[in-house]
């Protein structure tokens, strides 16, 4: 088992790229970059589809592997070892990891080509690799935290990749200062942990944790508390309520990042670390209830701010941690698989979102802003054919891969044992709103009159190393949705079967067990047993996908049949419009609640009175003493030898009067 | 034979000495100073001598020894230092050098 053995090498790989080159990078030529951007990256890939061959031919039984590599950090009884290990979910995520980041690579020698910093660039990206796949195959909390930051920092670089861009500069520190907030919860997080447990593995935690009993809402403890940590955590790095506002400023950063870092991975890592640790959560209804509840307003909230924006990109941003609130909807309710595969289908779909959405933006020579687009898919039809898919697939219409995912969240939203009709709605309107600005995106920018010079803005289609990504994941964002198919026609799913095994382990999966046999008995005890065409024709007409439709006809009717029509709606809805538009001004109540508050108090407290006050005065003051005494005592050196020698001769009296003195009293 | 008692050795050493403070403090050629310095030091050697004498002991007479080496050096090096101060500055006045001071 040569890879399965030395886990370390896919973590190495995009390492090593990262410093050749990061280190050696600048004077090379692109070819000499890309080689070893995309080298390290899709060599990792290999050796990831080579580590799951051999973790199929583990003997029966094993769910996780794991190895030890060396001891990291030695206090006492505290103990991190520099360990990996690998089970169904670390495969899922390993898969979608490396497949999407080398797709974003080979997009970004295209999109990149004629940006200065190409190896930087190029350097940031594998260190992001790396640190990604740190966070997923960690074997404990503490290393998993390694990656956790690190992902951070390489968000952090890259949307501050232009850093003679003012605002590019500004989002950089927006979106690592928000993250630190939760951050700081998932650190008190770590700590409670080693607290209660006096460990930090996962396979320790985990089996002392299946054996407490599992907390009620009335009698919330320890572990409650520790979940909750671990979510706030979650919160920031995933931009949930109310630590969303840093993703829709990170689309400063250049478009393959957004499609990497901001839709496809690191915002996901959130979901992953909930789905990882759900022998916690699954023991805490409190904590399950939160997650639940703040996916499913997120759902809902971030999507009705998609509804108004103008900039392509903040849409796409906008509907991403609305997606995520998806994610953590599912896993709320106890249905982390269904929760980790919209991860999956969502990194195809919204990478795909993104990357096209780069596409049109580098077609249009810049140009970010929908109103200034329209009549584009005849220019540019590869791009369009593959944002139609994509649109398709995020709106939820059958067939495509965000319906299997979207469709199995809603379900255990709303019949699983810890489903609530408020969640199921909340998920059903934004799946409707996620519909409707999806498709009004499309229209805006393919469809219609062209709304810019066309003498000035020369349109063109993306070179093939743009477009080859994109067709990949356009396939991707339509067959990736297919392990599910047989959960339509009631048979069970694949995908869900599949990592079965790891949320089985510690008795997690029960609630989404029941809550599917309750709605099979639902449907027994109406005296009809459901017959798989049925089963499908209910799947199919669902309403989720009835207002998957109908987001879209309305759409339609806005933008292509009565295009004047948003413009009056608007008008008669000037108070609720304002209010999208300027995102519910949160951005504006935080820099007043939080911000301002701060500034002043740094500014006026720390700065003026702590600092030049008491720190630089005491300084300046001891200082001071000793100027002014050295000048008092420099009058003593005269240069008079016979000043001298009387000082000498009154020392040797006064010190002869004192030992006599002494002597005299001791006598 | 009467012996002079060790108080009029003392006393003679205090006066000296005292002489040699007077001398080290108020006169201002740099050879009178440092005759006054060998003053000071020979007073020293005739209350060690005084001591040795009185109690029957050889340590103060080693002593006086060693002053007297010392006494020698300091002859030697002072008188330099005294002829290369006239050199640059064709006065032994030590009011007149006064240069190094703040």
């Amino acid at each position: 088992m040569p890879i399965l053995n030395h886990l370390w090498i896919i973590l190495a790989l995009p390492l090593a790229g990262a410093a050749v080159n990061g280190l050696l990078g600048r004077n090379w030529s692109k070819n000499i970059v890309n080689s070893v951007g995309i080298g390290s990256v899709s060599l990792s890939f290999l050796s990831v589809l080579e580590a799951i061959r051999e973790f199929s031919q583990l003997p029966e039984g094993q769910l996780t592997f794991f190895k030890n590599y060396f001891n990291w950090i030695s206090a006492g009884s505290f103990k991190v070892d520099f360990a990996l290990q690998l089970d169904h979910l670390t495969i899922v995520m390993l898969l979608v990891v490396t497949f999407v980041s080398l797709l974003v690579h080979i997009y970004s020698t295209g999109y990149m080509a004629h940006e200065e910093g190409y190896y930087r660039f190029f350097a940031y990206l594998n260190l992001f690799v790396f640190f990604m796949l740190t966070l997923v195959l960690a074997a404990n909390i503490v290393l998993m935290f390694v990656g956790w930051e690190g992902v951070g920092l390489c968000s952090y670089l890259l949307i501050g990749f232009w850093f003679l861009k003012q605002s590019a500069i500004s989002a950089g520190k927006k979106a690592f200062i928000t993250t630190r907030i939760g951050d700081f919860g998932f650190t008190v997080g770590i700590l409670l942990l080693f607290w209660t447990f006096s460990s930090v593995d996962f396979g320790t935690i985990f089996a002392k944790a299946a054996n407490m009993p599992a907390e009620s809402p009335q009698q919330a403890g320890v572990l409650t508390w520790i979940c909750l940590l671990l979510f706030a955590g979650a919160i920031g790095k995933s931009a949930q309520l109310p630590l969303y506002v840093w993703l829709p400023d990170a689309m400063e950063g250049p478009t393959p990042v957004s499609a990497l870092i901001h839709a496809a991975t690191m915002v996901t890592a959130g979901v992953y670390m909930v789905a990882r640790m759900h022998p916690f959560f699954s023991r805490s209804p409190v904590a399950m209830f939160i997650v639940a509840a703040v996916g499913a307003l997120t759902a809902f909230y971030a999507a009705t701010i998609g509804l108004v924006q103008t900039d392509i990109k903040k849409v796409l941003a906008y509907s991403t941690v609305s997606q995520l609130g998806y994610m953590f909807l599912g896993c709320g309710v106890g249905a982390y698989a269904a929760g980790i595969f919209h991860l999956m289908t969502h990194a195809f779909f919204k990478g795909l979102l993104f990357l096209a959405a780069g596409s049109v933006i580098h077609a249009m020579g810049g140009e970010q802003d929908m109103r200034n687009m329209g009549g584009l898919r005849k220019q540019i039809p590869v791009t369009y054919w593959t944002m139609l898919i994509a649109t398709l697939a995020i709106a939820g219409i059958p067939g495509f891969a965000g319906f299997f995912s979207k469709d199995e969240i809603l379900d255990a939203a709303g019949s699983g044992t810890n489903g609530h009709i408020g969640l199921w709605l909340l998920g059903l309107v934004g799946a409707g709103l996620t519909s409707f600005y999806m498709f009004r995106l499309i229209f805006l920018t393919f469809f219609g009159q062209p709304r810019f010079d066309e003498h000035k803005v020369h349109v063109h289609e993306s070179p093939r190393t743009m477009t080859v990504p994109l067709v990949i994941l356009a396939l991707l964002s339509i067959v990736g949705g297919w392990f599910a198919a047989p959960h339509l026609i009631g048979r069970p799913d694949r995908f869900e079967q599949f990592l079965h095994p790891v949320f089985a382990a510690y008795g997690a999966q029960a609630g989404m067990e029941q809550g599917a046999s309750l709605a099979g008995s639902a449907g027994e005890a109406g005296g009809i047993s459901p017959t798989p065409a049925m089963e499908l024709f209910h799947a199919l007409t669902g309403p989720p996908v009835v207002l998957a439709v109908f987001g879209l006809l309305v759409a339609w009717w806005f933008y292509i049949r009565k295009p004047e029509a948003p413009k009056k709606l608007a008008e008669n809805l000037r108070g609720l419009y304002k209010l999208l538009l300027d995102k519910y001004y949160v951005d504006e109540i935080y820099a007043a609640l939080v911000i301002h508050p701060f500034l002043w108090i740094s500014t006026n407290v720390l700065w003026h009175a702590v600092d030049e006050g008491a720190i630089d005065g005491t300084v300046n003051g001891l200082a001071h003493v000793a100027r002014e005494a050295g000048s008092q005592a420099r009058k003593l050196q005269s240069g008079n030898a016979r000043s001298y020698a009387t000082w000498v001769v009154i020392g040797a009296v006064g010190f002869t009067a004192v030992m006599l003195g002494v002597w005299g009293m001791v006598r | 034979m009467s012996v002079v008692p060790i108080s009029y050795y003392l006393v003679l050493s205090a006066i000296l000495f005292g002489l040699g403070v007077v001398a080290f403090v108020f006169k201002r050629n740099i050879i009178t100073i440092f005759m006054a310095i060998e003053l000071m030091l020979n007073a020293v050697n005739l209350a060690f001598v005084a001591f040795a004498r009185a109690w029957g002991q050889l340590d103060g007479l080693v002593f006086v020894f060693f002053v007297i080496v010392v006494a020698a050096a300091e002859a030697a090096v002072g008188l330099a230092i005294v002829i290369t101060i006239y050199h640059s500055r064709q006065t032994l006045n030590i009011e007149r050098v006064n240069l190094l001071k703040f």
